[in-house]
């Protein structure tokens, strides 16, 4: 199918159009969000929109890998919580020893992607070693490093000291050339994640063993050892995503990063990858994660609805962004 | 769990006190199960602390009583402890904070219907009577000490945006006291979405609320963990000056901020995680003493100002 989609257009049914199912869905929330508010795409907005965006995006975009080889990590909200509570925490910490300054922050950095990478490992090494389903296995993480953040903050709130904070803030709130760091750094992701899905040996593995292990086993495929991969990179993806979210508010709690699974979730599946595997498509889990960013964004900008009913607005237009793709390809 | 001292101890405290103590002079402990939702965002994760703190103070006061505290993060969850308790603790007295009014109530009621004490917390059950003590804040005082402000602060024609919470007859409620005292003062609310009394959904609702009106002049952000989310979209946007903000509840940071007089958070509106507390206080008193405590006891909402904030700072709650 990756194929016929590749191969120029032609006749009434054009195969291309299955791929563009999202990016028109996308494009049509674009042109009713400007339609609806004249400050829609104003520099401010777009900002906005983009830089909330990253955090999820860049799960999303570790996630379409670990969907692509057949897994599924459905800890990566609690996760972040988990991880960004470790790092103000370790910062706090370190203040009195390091004061206020870039080692500190790089100190921070550290520690965050040196626990993501330790959570994926472990969500990686049940499923592959212990041969535990990937929806168990990460069903039970979620739950631990939930409580683990709740724990850690006594039930409340755990914030950056504030000298450290003001120091930190400009990575989430300043930029390059006038693009919030966040935004870049997602960007990125983006196209590092696109390249290693088309043109490298492990995103074709990635493709291999979610289509059929044994086969892939059978062609000599490491079959664990990537599936393990998947599961660090996302790991490290959180960690990264949690270096850009912890200078936004400051704080971690038990509520940060709530259902943050479900929406990288269905990001990526609104992209076109295969929920069951065997495809994956970052680029369109980018298109995704910006079509339920859109959503929210155009809801609050216009009184459309009642607010008791964005939820179910959410729900048609993701349904329906999928429809889209797959009604196309099946004719 | 320390039996030998708490006999020994009991003793010693009947026999020294002279209380009139119905439940130890059977020589019996009595047994009150506390169950609360879990400390899933700020204001429960405060109400937890006052919870732990409470049942430390008054098992070392009354050494006849013993506690068994249970969090719940979901209805079916909280059914199931009270049910547990039931069964394996032999509790005499409940305190309840239900999770969701409907679902708790036949079970709270199987409760009371074997002769045990209710105490019910903050949210009320669906049917009348059956509690023998009610404990809760005002959610209307709050929706209204809020909007009273607004109004004597506020000149016709200023706009304001609101944040309500998770939608719920509480938020709708508050809500509600809040429109009514606002009425006939001319001031437009030119928005109200809901941002789920949670810091990052009601910063991004924030952010959106600044690119759609060009003029703000005060935003109710209803709770102060919305507060927070809000100042910092406020200060992203570089609209500091234009707005004044009031969350509710009464946050240690919050608190403290008015304490400092921050022109942007000119005062706050109670809603006390601690009235847990009080219904713990009081239902102890049902089983050390005769004093009477069936009724109900509603705790005020009022205004924390600068010159007042002192009394509401607790710099060792989480919350």
């Amino acid at each position: 199918m990756s194929d016929a989609t590749l191969r120029p257009a032609t006749g009434l049914h054009l195969p291309g159009l299955s791929a563009l199912g999202p990016l028109l869905a996308l494009i049509l929330l674009v042109v009713l969000g400007a339609f609806l508010n004249d400050n829609f795409l104003s520099a401010g907005n777009v900002t906005n929109v983009l830089a909330r965006s990253a955090f999820i995006g860049m799960i999303a975009v570790g996630m379409t890998f670990v969907i692509t080889s057949g897994g599924l990590d459905l800890s990566v909200g609690s996760m972040a919580a988990f991880i960004a509570g470790v790092m103000i925490l370790a910062m706090n910490a370190l203040l009195p020893g390091m004061g206020v300054g870039v080692p500190l922050v790089l100190a921070g950095m550290a520690i965050a992607l040196a626990v993501g990478l330790l959570a994926g490992l472990g969500n990686g090494l049940l499923v592959t070693k212990a041969r535990i389903e990937p929806f168990i296995v990460t069903l039970g993480t979620m739950g631990i490093f939930r409580s683990l953040v709740t724990w850690l903050a006594d039930g409340g709130t755990i914030s950056l000291d504030f000298g450290v904070r003001q120091f930190y803030r400009p990575v989430y709130y300043s930029g390059l050339f006038g693009v919030a760091w966040p935004i870049l750094v997602f960007a990125a992701v983006a196209i590092a994640g696109q390249i290693a899905m088309r043109h490298t040996r492990f995103g074709r593995y990635c493709e291999a063993i979610g289509s059929n292990d044994k086969v892939a086993l059978y062609s000599a495929v490491n079959v664990d050892r990537i599936r393990l991969l998947t599961y660090v990179l996302l790991g490290l993806l959180v960690g990264l995503a949690t270096i850009m979210y912890v200078p936004r508010l400051g704080s971690a709690s038990g509520s940060t990063g709530m259902l943050w699974e479900l929406e990288a979730i269905a990001a990526v599946i609104i992209g076109g990858t295969a929920l069951k595997g065997g495809y994956g498509r970052v680029w369109g889990t980018v298109v995704g994660v910006l079509i339920l960013s859109l959503i929210d964004n155009i809801l609050n900008l216009a009184d459309l609805v009642s607010p008791y009913l964005n939820g179910a607005i959410q729900g048609v237009i993701i349904v329906l962004a999928v429809v889209l793709q797959r009604g196309k390809s099946a004719a | 769990m320390e039996r030998r001292t708490f006999l020994a101890t009991a003793a010693l405290a009947t026999a020294a006190a002279g209380l009139s103590v119905p439940v130890a002079a059977q020589g019996k402990k009595a047994i009150i199960g506390v169950s609360i939702p879990s400390a899933t965002h700020g204001f429960m994760g405060g109400l937890n602390w006052h919870a732990q703190e409470t049942i430390k103070r008054l098992k070392a006061t009354y050494p006849n009583l013993d506690f068994v505290l249970a969090t719940a993060g979901a209805v079916g969850k909280q059914v199931n402890d009270i049910e547990d308790m039931m069964a394996t603790r032999n509790i005499d007295a409940l305190v309840v904070l239900p999770f969701e009014s409907e679902p708790l109530t036949s079970p709270v009621k199987a409760v009371k219907e074997a002769g045990k004490w209710v105490t019910v917390v903050d949210r009320g059950l669906s049917q009348a009577g059956i509690e023998d003590l009610y404990v809760a804040g005002d959610n209307t005082a709050f929706g209204r000490v809020a909007g009273e402000y607004f109004k004597a602060n506020l000149k016709s024609g200023q706009k304001i945006v609101v944040l309500r919470g998770i939608p719920t007859t509480l938020d709708n409620e508050r809500v509600d006291a809040f429109k009514k005292a606002i009425e006939g003062s001319g001031i437009e609310i030119l928005d109200m979405q809901h941002g789920n009394w949670n810091r990052d959904k009601a910063f991004s609702v924030m952010q959106d609320y600044l690119s759609k009106h060009k003029q703000i002049d005060a935003v109710w952000a209803a709770d102060d963990d919305m507060a927070v989310g809000v100042l910092e979209a406020i200060s992203q946007a570089g609209r500091q000056k234009e707005m004044w903000v009031v969350g509710g509840a009464g946050m240690k940071e919050i608190v403290k901020r008015i304490m400092d007089k921050d022109p942007q958070l000119p005062v706050d509106v109670t809603y006390p995680p601690a009235l847990i507390s009080t219904a713990l206080e009081i239902t102890a008193l049902r089983f050390v003493s005769d004093t009477p405590v069936y009724g109900r006891f509603i705790i005020g909402s009022t205004l924390i100002t600068p010159e007042n904030a002192a009394r509401f700072y607790f710099p060792n709650s989480p919350f």
